[in-house]
């Protein structure tokens, strides 16, 4: 999945002009040549990726390696300075995706209510009234949501506007779901909650998710790839696979091969933080 | 018995906010009483609230009030439509907001006072000028705070809209004006302060026939000082109740403001 795999695979080396080299069957997203400059220094450079269909990667890395910046990248919330981001060979222009951002807080829309927010991508997407409440309906139903959905998202708790902004990304049904660490400001009790709602929604509709954590526990527990990113300028440490059986449950968290799994990230995440 | 203690305690924290005021009345009825001031500059306090009653119950002081009332909030309804959509539409734009952001700094820091002569050179001794200045003075301050709103608008708002799909007139309709709306609020309540201020003076001095700045300056002239004070009273009253008006309004519509 690296450069070189690809560059193999190709039989040649990968140059920025050559043509577009698709990846191996099964990839949604394909990266390529991607380049971004912080400040005159390169973040990523001439960075090659692909992200598998219908499966849970985790991005994990040291602090300043642009695991965020990678997927606002992805998402068009960060300009790239150079390179091409296709999903299933389509521009992000012709592609639903979702995001969760970490701030819950600053990504509803406090102006609306929390049935309004959840409706809001439909509403852009030019559905009517009726069509929005339906999926609003069936969203309730998924995520068994017990708190009045009819109040604004600032007289909810933390643990319960995140689950609205879940809904809210999940409501065009994305090709993409991008999480930018969606546990970090939320109470354990709450992370749990919505892990097993994220894997939940995920055995059910098998959406590529894209997952930033900060957690090493939780970046493996949900994953099927763990993408370890170096130092920067930013390349591919190691992907490690997590082949855990769903549903994945806190047994899960002391199976032999989730501390193996983990153990090996750890190692690798530690000799790319000595580097 | 514990609980009516706490009852005693909150009621006398309600009525905590009058004793600033009460003091300063007592404090004055003491000053007039052992003739630390002569009365001829400054009535007792009953006599002055007794004035401001009585001219405020359909008294001349009722009129006056009403004129000033009127002149404020016509320069700040045009002050109020030309600024915040201008504002909006500048903060929107921050490269064309840039370009003229210098001027706006200088005429907001301007006196507007300072310009009362050029506005009668414009606009004669009329009802217009008074209006027409007053408004000058609020919609900078108006225009500065909504235009500010929209470029100060949480990143990760406009972030979470783009990401779902939303062109730039929607992020704009559906974010950017929600997101100025606390800042504008700001903006409003101070431009009908400064607006109610620059009315005052202009009665004083734009040869008026009404006015609570007329009535100032006129009691003044006669020494009918009760007069006078009543007058003063009734525009720190007025002034006072817009600034609550608009808080109570802001409250109401800004309704997520910091929360």
């Amino acid at each position: 999945m690296t450069l070189e795999t690809v560059a193999r695979a190709a039989g040649e080396v990968v140059a920025r002009d050559v043509p577009f080299v698709p990846g191996p069957i099964g990839t949604h997203i394909t990266i390529r040549s991607l380049t971004k400059y912080f400040a005159g220094t390169p973040l990523y450079e001439n960075f090659d990726l692909n992200f598998p269909k219908a499966v849970i990667v985790s991005i994990f890395g040291p602090n300043g390696c642009g695991k965020s910046t990678l997927i606002n990248m992805i998402a068009g919330l960060t300009p790239i300075d150079d390179g091409q981001i296709l999903f299933d060979g389509k521009s992000l222009r012709d592609t639903k995706i979702g995001y969760v951002f970490q701030n819950y807080r600053e990504a509803l829309f406090p102006w609306l209510r929390t049935v309004d927010n959840i409706g809001y991508p439909l509403k852009l997407a030019g559905e009517t009234p009726g069509e929005v409440a339906r999926r609003v309906e069936e969203l309730v139903a998924s995520f068994e949501v017990k708190f009045d959905l009819r109040r604004y998202p600032y007289e909810l708790s933390g643990g319960q506007q995140q689950t609205a902004s879940i809904m809210r990304a999940l409501a065009p049904r994305p090709e993409v779901l991008f999480l930018d660490e969606p546990f970090s400001a939320l109470d354990f009790e709450m992370t749990l909650f919505i892990r097993e709602k994220l894997q939940d929604v995920f055995m059910r509709t098998g959406t590529t998710m894209i997952l930033v954590s900060h957690d090493l526990e939780e970046a493996v527990y949900l994953a099927d790839r763990i993408l370890l990113l170096t130092k920067r300028p930013t390349r591919i440490a190691d992907i490690v696979p997590f082949e855990a059986p769903r549903p994945r449950t806190t047994a899960t968290l002391s199976d032999p091969l989730f501390i193996r799994t983990k153990a090996r990230t750890l190692e690798i995440f530690q000799r790319e933080v000595r580097k | 018995m514990h609980d009516s203690t706490a009852a005693r305690t909150l009621a006398l924290g309600r009525l905590l906010p009058l004793l600033g005021p009460l003091a300063l009345f007592v404090a004055w009825d003491i000053v007039v009483r052992v003739h630390w001031v002569s009365p001829v500059l400054l009535p007792s306090p009953a006599a002055t609230l007794g004035a401001l009653f009585t001219g405020m119950a359909g008294g001349a002081l009722l009129g006056d009030f009403l004129y000033t009332v009127l002149r404020t909030l016509e320069a700040f309804a045009i002050a109020a439509a030309l600024g915040v959509p201008l504002g909006i539409l500048l903060g929107s734009n921050e490269r064309t907001y840039r370009s003229v952001e210098f001027l706006i700094d200088f005429f907001r820091s301007t006196p507007s006072s300072a310009l009362i002569p050029l506005f009668l050179l414009i606009f004669g001794v009329t009802d217009i000028n008074k209006v027409a200045i007053a408004a000058f003075a609020a919609v900078l301050v108006i225009l500065f705070n909504s235009a500010y709103g929209v470029m100060n608008a949480r990143k990760q708002r406009v972030m979470a809209a783009k990401v779902m799909g939303a062109s730039r007139w929607q992020i704009f309709r559906d974010v950017l004006i929600w997101e100025s709306l606390q800042p504008t609020f700001v903006g409003l309540r101070s431009g009908v302060s400064m607006a109610l201020v620059i009315v005052v003076v202009a009665e004083m001095f734009i040869g008026s026939e009404n006015g609570l700045g007329h009535r100032i300056i006129d009691a003044q002239q006669v020494l009918n000082v009760k007069s006078m004070y009543a007058a003063i009273l009734a525009a720190g009253i007025l002034g006072y109740l817009l600034n609550v008006l608009f808080l109570l309004l802001e409250k109401s519509v800004v309704h997520w403001s910091g929360r």
